[in-house]
């Protein structure tokens, strides 16, 4: 079998997964509890080795770039051709998607044992996988648009899966609603482009159209920024991060998968695929950047005093998204895709761990927990081994994907470079606080109901998938990203994998990759004073009142979004203005327009009531009506 | 197909309708009149989608032409009877078959007066079909106001609210339609000689129309006699006040029938004549009001979507979103340029999907909910909630149904309006701001449907102080017939999402066609 139908498979093997369990649940009273679950673990799981099995074969050598196109939609000139369009970046991408995806199929047999939605659920993930996997594919915007709308919409669904709380089906809504109003820029981007004939919608086109200047720099910085809203929406960046925190009253698995690992990511995959055109213009690149670099700082402050473990989470992938941002805006594009590479395995080993956590003591309120690192003791390592990788201490994986964005956006800017290392102190800290209040000191009593004596370790399905992700979050950075040629594998494998792509780099030139020694050295001392400045406080009680009001509160985003500009402006004022001019107005005017013809045709109706003076009185009027109409007629000169 | 299979499609459930309403229930007598109903349209169904699919699409134009000349025997009076359906009014055939089915099963509950409300809901739908395929504009202006009678009576008697007053302000409206109808159409006779369709514009192409438009009416003045009239069955702001009445005050069925097909005839209206016929008689006229109409679809589109987000009552919600939705139809009609200017025709093509995806979509949506109100009794949406534990089918589809309608691609609203979108947005500036508007309509789309899902649906159940809450637990699920018409629905929604060229192959003739007639 060749590479192009081996490819196919990764994304039908999902698909069919899908279709099945959906079939099952929905018109069959078969309980597909035995199967649903395990049929997502094989069907993924499948899907991951190919994945593997074409990435090995992929690294070092050239492949068709574009696999299987043909016509799914034409009328008259407009076309849309879809296919697989395969390129480093591709291949990377769908690896993390099926190898993350994999793990929590396995570690959501456990989490969701009891669950009465337990097929739903695993049906929802199996849509979930495969659209994610058929956005990464795209070789069509429109193509893209389709499968990243059903993202959007599969994460709607796993947000709100526990429909009976409120909470969760208010989160899922202004997740979707958020996340749309970025859709509504790229859409209008992609409108741009099929404005100059629909042949354009097709990337590699794109990329060519955008070298020889087929669009104008006007458009193109227009379609530039517009794109970059909706990858804000995705991405959840400043100013639309706000779901991404309420999002996490999903199933924590799914705040593993889709809230930091993958879709989350695809806002900065649209970066990455739109490269060529986000960095020939300036200001959408330092767009780019500016808003990575204030996200990473803006959302790892609300992270610092956030009593949710699960939050605290969030706004760390929040802020980490912002760092690939960053790298992107400033052109480090191998960097960008290494730091969401390796950022997957360990923000998904974080969640799970906090979903291990939320397991034994039902709650997510970190106030409630301590203490916990004698009782779990596989979910504490595990855990400690991410939080060390995510702080970037050598020679974890974080620490070698966070050097080389700081090594990329150094050649940038000053301003930029500091932001990001003031994000590390941050990102030490928070950490660092989160791991000392979930597992050390006294046990805090859990939810009510759960007792010291009873704490113990998760079960066997879902320590295995942290255990297996605790691998990567600790190797992987240094064998995709070492400094040193290793014999077998090539130093700066994947920065130089990524840079090969004759596609996004028609005319790349290789050179040589430095490692920096100052930056590695500063960016770790800035994350030892984070982690030192953590231990301390955890311990006095240091309090900056104002300061604290205003990040507990999230700087007020969520009371302006909500309260100030839906409820009071939009709903209270402008709605009911509008609806005052429907009742009032439009409505009224097709009354009173009825109203006056009955008033017209009471009037007249006197003529025709068959009183004889009346009907005289009409006969003689309308008759002198005729005649002095008949000779001012003739008066006016006519013949 | 045999010859006279449209006219089988118009008369077959206007006559059945009619023997049912004088002979099923008497002495000798007693017929199922709900299994009649089924069998009538389920038979309508199938023929509709064999007409559909044996459309030859190489061959192109009119076709299935059935052609009676002396329906009129009058000497000075040359109405044809002639029916036929080209690229453009096949996918309204179909449309009409698979509603008008879904529309008998979601009456299966009716009790008052059973045998005249069946009668009427077949005539009904023989005569919508009559529409869509009269080629003659006589004809066509007989089905057209023929239509009124049962949709008034079914309203009226069986509808609930206000049923009087909303039956009459329907009737008022669409009359005043059908008034402008006619005026166009016996002006056009007047100018030409001839009610028939293409003989009209191949007399147009001659310069014909024009010149003698020219001694009596100007042509534009023409143009928008007939361009108000559909507006108000579309319904276009400001002329929409009518349908939220309506539609509310509706019985299920009328409402499918209403949203699902009756509105499709304005749009219908719009790409046939306004479009059609008026390419051959002055091509400038559209291509000069052409931004105006760009400005009032996407004010509609945005005005009927901001009004739907503050209904409290399910049908009107649904209602008030038809309002926004048929904006898009006037939008993509404004991008009827396109074709003289780049050649290219998705706009148009967007619209005639429109009709038909609309239609699909709105249907389900009406059937859902009022599947729903026959067993909680009340559409008032703070009295819902938590219907999902106990109609988890209905909850299931609705959500289908929702997507659907607030463009997730994959379902079938979405490439209807992305043709749209398209087709307009290159058109020039004041086209591209309107387009731009009109795409904040589907965030806006996305806010009142899942806020709607979200209240009535979803959630851990009615409030106490409810009056669903007595018979809460009582709900029951859907039953296999109600599951049947919801799978229909369903599956044409994602069927078109999945693979559009089943509708738009065939639409891409009819409008290619306009063109090149």
């Amino acid at each position: 079998m060749t590479n192009n139908e081996l490819i196919w498979i990764i994304f039908l093997l999902p698909l069919s997964s899908f279709l099945l369990n959906g079939t099952l649940l929905t018109f069959t009273k078969f309980n597909t509890r035995s199967v649903s679950g395990p049929l997502n673990v094989l069907t993924i799981g499948f899907s991951f080795l190919i994945c593997l099995f074409v990435l090995i074969n992929g690294i070092g050598s050239s492949f068709d770039y574009q696999s299987g196109s043909f016509q799914w939609f034409s009328f008259g000139l407009f076309e849309i051709t879809m296919g697989i369009l395969l390129d480093p970046l591709t291949l990377i991408m769908i690896t993390v998607v099926t190898g993350i995806s994999f793990l929590i199929q396995i570690y959501s047999l456990a989490y969701m044992e009891h669950d009465d939605g337990y097929s739903r659920y695993f049906t929802y993930m199996a849509l979930f996988t495969t659209s994610m996997l058929g956005l990464v594919f795209s070789k069509n915007l429109i193509q893209m648009f389709i499968f990243w709308e059903l993202v959007g919409a599969t994460s709607y669904l796993l947000i709100g899966f526990w429909f009976k709380k409120q909470s969760a089906i208010k989160a899922a809504k202004k997740a979707f609603l958020m996340t749309r109003i970025g859709d509504f820029g790229l859409i209008i981007g992609i409108l741009l482009i099929a404005k100059k004939g629909s042949q354009y919608l097709d990337i590699t086109q794109f990329y060519l159209a955008v070298q020889n200047g087929i669009f104008t720099a006007e458009i193109l910085t227009l379609i530039g920024l517009l794109f970059v809203i909706g990858a804000i929406g995705k991405s959840a960046q400043f100013p639309l991060h706000n779901w991404l925190p309420d999002a996490m009253e999903g199933p924590t698995p799914v705040s593993a998968l889709l809230h930091s690992a993958t879709m989350v990511t695809a806002g900065v995959f649209l970066i990455a695929r739109m490269f060529p055109l986000i960095s020939a213009i300036e200001i959408v690149s330092s767009t780019v950047a500016y808003i990575g670099g204030f996200t990473l700082i803006f959302a790892a402050t609300m992270a610092l005093v956030s009593n949710d473990i699960k939050r605290v989470l969030a706004y760390s992938s929040i802020s980490q998204l912002g760092y690939m941002f960053l790298a992107l805006g400033t052109g480090a594009y191998g960097a960008a895709i290494l730091h969401l590479f390796t950022h997957a395995w360990f923000k998904a080993l974080l969640f799970l761990g906090a979903g291990s956590v939320g397991h034994a003591v039902h709650t997510f309120d970190m106030t409630k927990m301590g203490g916990l690192k004698d009782h779990m003791k596989t979910t504490y390592w595990t855990m400690m081994l991410a939080a060390i990788s995510l702080i970037g201490i050598f020679p974890f994986s974080g620490f070698w994907s966070k050097d080389e964005v700081l090594l990329g956006v150094s050649k940038d800017s000053n301003i930029l470079f500091f932001m990001g290392l003031f994000g590390v102190i941050l990102t030490g800290f928070y950490m660092t606080r989160m791991m000392i209040m979930t597992f050390f000191g006294d046990f805090k009593g859990g939810e009510s109901g759960v007792e010291e004596k009873s704490l113990h370790e998760s079960p066997k399905f879902m320590i295995y998938p942290m255990i297996l992700l605790a691998i990567p979050s600790v190797i992987i950075g240094f064998i995709v990203s070492a400094p040193v040629d290793l014999g077998v594998i090539d130093k700066h494998l994947m920065v130089s994998f990524l840079d090969h792509n004759k596609l996004v780099f028609p005319d790349y030139h290789h050179h040589e990759i430095k490692f920096n020694f100052l930056i590695a050295i500063v960016s770790s001392l800035l994350a030892f004073s984070g982690i030192a400045i953590a231990i301390f406080t955890s311990k006095s009680n240091i309090n900056f009142k104002f300061i604290r009001k205003i990040l507990v509160n999230k700087y007020y985003m969520d009371y302006l979004y909500e309260v100030i500009i839906t409820e009071n402006l939009f709903y209270k004022r402008f709605i009911k203005l509008l609806d005052f001019i429907e009742t009032n107005f439009v409505d009224k005017a097709s009354h009173s327009l009825t109203s006056s013809l009955r008033w017209v045709s009471n009037k007249f109706a006197i003529t025709q009531n068959g009183q004889l003076q009346i009907q005289s009185i009409t006969f003689f009027l309308s008759l002198l009506i005729i005649i002095s109409g008949y000779f001012s007629w003739l008066l006016l000169g006519g013949n | 197909m045999p010859g006279g299979i449209l006219s089988f499609l118009i008369f077959f459930p206007i006559i059945s309708g009619i023997l049912i309403g004088i002979f099923s229930e008497n002495k000798f007598l007693k017929i199922n009149i709900k299994k009649a109903s089924l069998l009538i349209t389920g038979i309508q169904m199938i023929l509709s989608i064999l007409v559909y699919f044996s459309y030859d699409k190489t061959l192109g134009g009119f076709q299935f032409i059935d052609y009676f000349d002396s329906w009129i025997p009058f000497e000075a009076f040359t109405a044809r009877y002639i029916v036929g359906i080209d690229g453009l009014s096949a996918p309204l055939i179909l449309l009409t078959g698979i509603l008008g089915f879904c529309a008998v099963i979601a009456s299966m509950n009716i009790k008052l007066r059973q045998k005249e409300y069946f009668m009427w809901l077949l005539v009904l739908q023989g005569v919508v079909t009559g529409v869509f395929a009269s080629l003659d504009l006589l004809l066509l202006f007989v089905f057209w106001e023929a239509e009124l009678i049962p949709m008034y009576f079914l309203i009226s008697i069986w509808g609930s609210g206000r049923a009087h007053y909303s039956a009459m302000k329907f009737l008022i409206f669409t009359l005043t339609s059908g008034a402008l109808l006619l005026i166009g159409i016996v002006s056009l006779y007047f100018a030409t000689g001839t009610f028939t369709m293409f003989d009209i514009a191949e007399l147009g192409l001659n310069g014909i129309v024009n010149s003698n438009f020219s001694i009596a009416i100007p042509a534009v003045f023409l143009f928008l006699v007939f361009f108000i009239g559909f507006a108000i069955k579309l319904p276009l702001f400001p002329v929409h006040s009518w349908l939220p009445d309506a539609h509310t005050d509706a019985p299920t069925a009328g409402s499918i029938m209403l949203a699902g097909v009756l509105l499709k005839m304005g749009g219908y209206g719009l790409l046939r004549i306004n479009v059609d016929i008026f390419n051959y008689i002055d091509p400038s006229i559209l291509t000069d009001l052409a931004p105006y109409f760009a400005v009032i679809g996407a004010f509609s589109v945005i005005y009927g979507a901001l009004l739907t987000i503050q209904q409290t009552d399910l049908k009107r919600l649904i209602a008030f979103s038809s309002v926004s939705h048929m904006g898009y139809v006037v939008l993509g009609f404004s991008s009827y340029g396109a074709f003289a200017s780049v050649g290219s025709t998705e706009g148009l093509g967007g619209t005639a999907l429109q009709l038909f995806t609309h239609g699909t979509i709105t249907g389900l949506a009406f059937l859902l909910v009022g599947l729903t109100y026959e067993r909680t009794h009340t559409r008032y949406i703070p009295h819902l909630g938590g219907l999902v534990n106990k109609m988890p089918l209905i909850t299931t589809f609705f959500v289908i149904a929702g997507f659907a309608s607030l463009g997730l691609p994959g379902l079938s609203g979405f490439i209807a309006e992305l043709m749209i979108f398209v087709g307009t947005f290159k058109m020039g500036s004041l086209w591209a701001i309107s387009t731009i508007v009109a795409v904040f309509g589907v965030v806006l789309a996305a806010a009142y449907t899942l806020w709607m899902i979200q209240r009535a649906y979803f959630g851990e159940g009615v409030k106490e102080d409810s009056p669903v809450a007595k018979i809460f637990d009582q709900l029951d699920d859907l039953n296999k017939l109600e599951l049947l018409s919801v799978l229909i629905l369903t599956a044409s929604i994602v069927l078109v999402g999945i693979y559009p060229a089943i509708i738009t192959d065939v639409l891409n003739i009819g409008v290619g066609e306009i063109f090149t007639r």
